[in-house]
């Protein structure tokens, strides 16, 4: 069994003592200066501590944190593969450049930058990309405002049932009507569906491939001849792009825009939420739509190109993430043509757990899946009352992050796995094994499952109490 | 492959299940696979000869640029823990229990900046400054259902863009000047009919303070639009926030964030608690566990996008989370004292810097009369060619803004030696 470091860490607030300090600074050169009164701030109250109390604070709070290096993480359509350590000593390097530095004097950064978007191009089958989106949604609200600029006056973005959330939220931020379109036996999307949902109103398709369930679209030159017959663009979600990088490209498959998540396919870690990156990717027509600037190279100098004639403007305040950006490119050479290894590996991985388990879990649609699998808990809810919510809670017992849950909306009580390639046949073993003894308990022991975790560093949170009486701040 | 371990079980695993590789990819047409020509794996040493060769393409040097990403100390501790990976390989917090840590950690960061920015709820982060702007526009709208927001005219630029970027459908207008570059309240008045907001920056984009907010932010609640203003947090250790202000955004880059050439910012967006529930992006809550421990967990996520789909606040899933732990360390390191006497170093050594370029024949320091913090802009009829001249002397002298002018930062970093060697510089530079 696992168990969580568990400490009764106080609120920084709590632990401040007046007076105490962890900073140093040296003495400023400038006379003092007058600030008229009213702009002057007469009140702040900031915790005051020391640099050790700090230290421990921070330390203490870490041990209650549960990351990839931790253990397995199987949070479905998230691929929580493990972030090669040398990433974050080389990103380190760029830290100090300053993003409005005369080009001549940051010429190594726009390389970076320019392979990167060379690499992308290659990997998804698209003719310019841009790096500056922060983060998946980030880019897919690029590629929705690229299709609005292009397709003037079209007012429909069709998303299948099974999509991610961003999508249509990412839709309807460009000014979009979402018309969702239901999914087929198989699990794929509908083609009767989505031959009657296009019309000429039809901006474009936002498409996952393969989807949540980890299904590929095997119908989808289909689906793009669809689209494209009555003049729609179609958009890939990139956030499963773990399953086919280096075998199979969506422009390939008649995507116009993809987008890219570094911080999934590419290894960059999440940062417990976040700075991750969003790169787009677009077919040659869809260049001019970019936001700016671009990396370009003359064949002796990188430059930024500002002169795109139909530019949506900037999705970020300069260039992107550009910290992460280098991790990406640091995996990239690393990896090199093993990525195509990479991707088969988190494929053999996710249809090993499928196997073991559809004898215990239901698995609903085809059994053949990508990178990911959905399995269903709802006979287990029938038979003992226990939920998905509880099984993945229970997994936090033993050691193991839970996958993600509820999600897709199409599978009721549905567990979303991803153990992506770097999980050893032990840990899927383990992983296989503990499936297996939670649904045991969920009919020995209901209540076990019912009340866990029970090693973590809390018991279960009450989050209906967190919603309807919201405690934001410590005042 | 030592990132991937089943390479050397792979066939084990495969008879297990009895398939091959090639059943696992028969769902994908022969026609749409692709064997693209990668390079061969290399070393991590290779690798490290590969990026330090091209990190030799960079150049360090004095800079005084600012204008949205900025130098300041930080301190060695912060680095060390964000280092824990324990963070920094986690995913968004989805599972509390296990992830108290980072939960506290980000409930803290929303504390703090709302102890700074004087706002009842802040959420745990966006993308940027600029992205945080263009999402105060859209609730803005969301409160007023008008479409007009009024900016200043002396802005960012670049946020300036990312804000059309982001609100294609909203008709925004500028708001002009005085002569001391103050807000002209007669101009917001002609212009303020059907708007849903107002958005200001304190310090202004060229540095210097706006003396009167308050008027700005009566005008704008007189005609029922919301008072945005834009923040450098570290102004705030000396500055007062503005109390008639509805929604405090910024960038916490300046918080114990590197520049990176760029990126990952940290993007501040805090309000007033009557906007809660249009807010965007994650908002960590305080709870309790079943055995009655203090907790914390995402919480009000009806409003985001994996619940409500279109019709969430917002788009944004990932955002900036490990920035805003940076940004709690950096704000718990240098408490009340640390962070009024950082902000005290910056304005009295940035005033220094300025009057001395102003002292110098034929530069002017700075165009508008008015108290600056830690940016000042420099003038010379001939800036084109002075910025050329500094970089051949391994100066990044400002950030240029047009052929006369440039956008100049000082900080705690700059020593005094620093500064007389730019004003060394820029007293030997000869028409």
């Amino acid at each position: 069994m696992y168990r969580q470091a568990k400490f009764t860490e106080k609120l920084l607030r709590e632990k401040s003592v007046p007076g105490r300090t962890a900073y140093s600074l040296p003495e400023p050169f400038g006379e003092p200066v007058f600030i008229p009164d009213r702009l002057t701030r007469k009140e702040l109250e900031l915790p005051e501590l020391s640099e050790v109390e700090v230290v421990r604070h921070y330390t203490r709070l870490s041990e209650m944190n549960f990351g990839i290096d931790t253990g397995t993480y199987p949070l479905g359509s998230c691929t929580m593969k493990y972030n090669p350590k040398i990433t974050e000593e080389l990103s380190a390097l760029f830290s100090n450049f300053h993003p409005l530095q005369d080009v001549s004097t940051v010429q190594g950064c726009l390389e970076i930058m320019y392979s990167v978007q060379e690499y992308l191009k290659l990997i998804s089958g698209t003719d310019a990309v841009t790096l500056q989106p922060s983060a998946g949604a980030g880019g897919e609200l690029t590629g929705a405002l690229i299709v609005k600029a292009f397709q003037k006056g079209r007012t429909e973005m069709i998303v299948p049932d099974s999509a991610h959330g961003t999508n249509p939220a990412s839709a309807h931020m460009a000014g979009f009507h979402v018309v969702e379109i239901p999914s087929n036996k198989e699990g794929t999307v509908n083609l009767d569906a989505l031959k009657s949902a296009v019309s000429e109103k039809t901006a474009g398709l936002m498409l996952t491939n393969p989807n949540t369930l980890g299904i590929f679209e095997k119908d989808i030159k289909e689906i793009a001849g669809t689209v494209h017959a009555v003049g729609g663009l179609l958009y890939y979600d990139g956030a499963n792009l773990n399953a086919i990088a280096g075998i199979s490209r969506p422009g390939d498959m008649g995507f116009d825009i993809v987008h890219f998540n570094l911080h999934k396919t590419f290894s960059t870690p999440h940062g417990g939420g976040g700075p991750g990156s969003g790169p787009v990717g677009v077919k040659k027509k869809l260049r001019d739509y970019l936001p700016v600037p671009v990396v370009e190279c003359d064949g002796n100098n990188y430059y930024f190109d500002y002169d795109i004639p139909h530019t949506i403007g900037k999705v970020h305040g300069f260039y992107g993430n550009f910290a992460v950006i280098v991790k990406a490119y640091v995996y990239s050479v690393l990896m090199g043509s093993h990525l195509k290894k990479a991707s088969e590996i988190a494929v053999l991985n996710a249809n090993y757990i499928a196997q073991k388990l559809k004898d215990h879990y239901e698995l609903p649609y085809t059994p053949l899946r990508k990178h990911e699998l959905v399995l269903s808990c709802e006979k287990i809810k029938k038979e003992t009352g226990v939920r998905a919510l509880d099984i993945a809670k229970r997994l936090l017992d033993y050691g193991i992050h839970a996958p993600t849950i509820y999600f897709p909306l199409i599978v009721p009580e549905a567990l979303m796995i991803e153990p992506t390639e770097t999980e050893s046949k032990e840990d899927l073993d383990k992983f296989i094994e503990v499936m297996i003894t939670i649904k045991e308990e969920c009919y020995k022991t209901p209540d076990l499952v019912k009340e866990a975790p029970h090693n973590t560093a809390v018991r279960r949170l009450d989050e209906v109490k967190a919603a309807r009486n919201p405690q934001l701040t410590w005042d | 492959m030592r990132y991937i371990p089943n390479v050397s079980e792979a066939e084990i695993m495969l008879q297990q299940i009895s398939m091959t590789t090639d059943d696992l990819f028969s769902d994908i047409p022969d026609n749409l696979k692709k064997d693209i020509a990668l390079p061969p794996p290399l070393s991590e040493l290779e690798v490290k000869r590969k990026i330090d060769y091209m990190n030799q393409k960079n150049q360090k040097m004095l800079s005084f640029l600012g204008a949205g990403c900025y130098n300041h100390y930080i301190p060695s501790h912060i680095k060390e823990l964000l280092s824990r990976s324990e963070f920094y390989t986690a995913y968004t917090p989805y599972q509390p229990e296990i992830s108290q840590g980072m939960l506290q950690a980000l409930f803290e960061y929303q504390s703090l900046v709302c102890d700074l920015t004087g706002m009842d709820v802040c959420n745990s982060s966006n993308y940027d400054w600029a992205t945080s702007l263009a999402e105060a526009a859209l609730l803005c709208e969301r409160v007023s259902t008008h479409k007009k927001f009024l900016i200043p005219d002396l802005m960012s630029p670049n946020r300036e863009q990312v804000l059309r970027t982001y609100a294609p459908d909203t008709e925004i207008v500028k708001v002009g000047h005085d002569q001391r570059g103050q807000i002209n309240t007669e101009d917001l008045k002609e212009k303020i009919e059907n708007a849903s907001g107002v958005y200001v920056e304190q310090p202004s984009f060229y540095g210097f303070l706006q003396e009167d907010l308050t008027s700005v932010g009566e005008i704008a609640h007189d005609n029922n639009a919301l008072f945005t203003i834009g923040v450098d947090p570290i102004s705030l250790g000396i500055i007062a926030p503005e109390k008639t202000a509805d929604i405090i955004i910024g960038d916490g880059q300046c918080l114990g964030l590197p520049q990176n050439f760029g990126g990952p910012l940290l993007g501040i967006f805090a309000c007033k608690k009557q906007l809660l529930r249009k807010m965007p992006g994650r908002v960590i809550g305080m709870t309790e566990s079943a055995a009655g421990e203090r907790g914390f967990a995402m919480t009000l996520q009806t409003r985001e996008q994996h619940i409500r789909r279109e019709k969430a606040t917002s788009n944004i899933c990932t955002n900036q989370a490990l920035c805003a732990v940076a940004a709690a360390m950096y704000l718990a390191t240098m408490g009340t004292q640390g962070l009024k006497k950082v902000a005290d170093i910056c304005i009295r050594n940035a005033h220094y810097t300025m009057k001395k370029i102003n002292d110098i024949p034929g530069f002017t320091a700075p165009v508008f009369d008015a108290v600056h913090f830690k940016e000042f802009t420099v003038s010379h009829p001939q800036y084109t060619r002075i910025h050329e001249y500094l970089l051949n002397q391994g100066i990044q002298g400002g950030c240029v803004l047009d052929d006369t002018t440039a956008l100049y930062c000082v900080t705690e970093m700059h020593s005094e030696s620093d500064i007389h060697t730019l004003l060394t510089a820029l007293e030997g530079f000869h028409v």
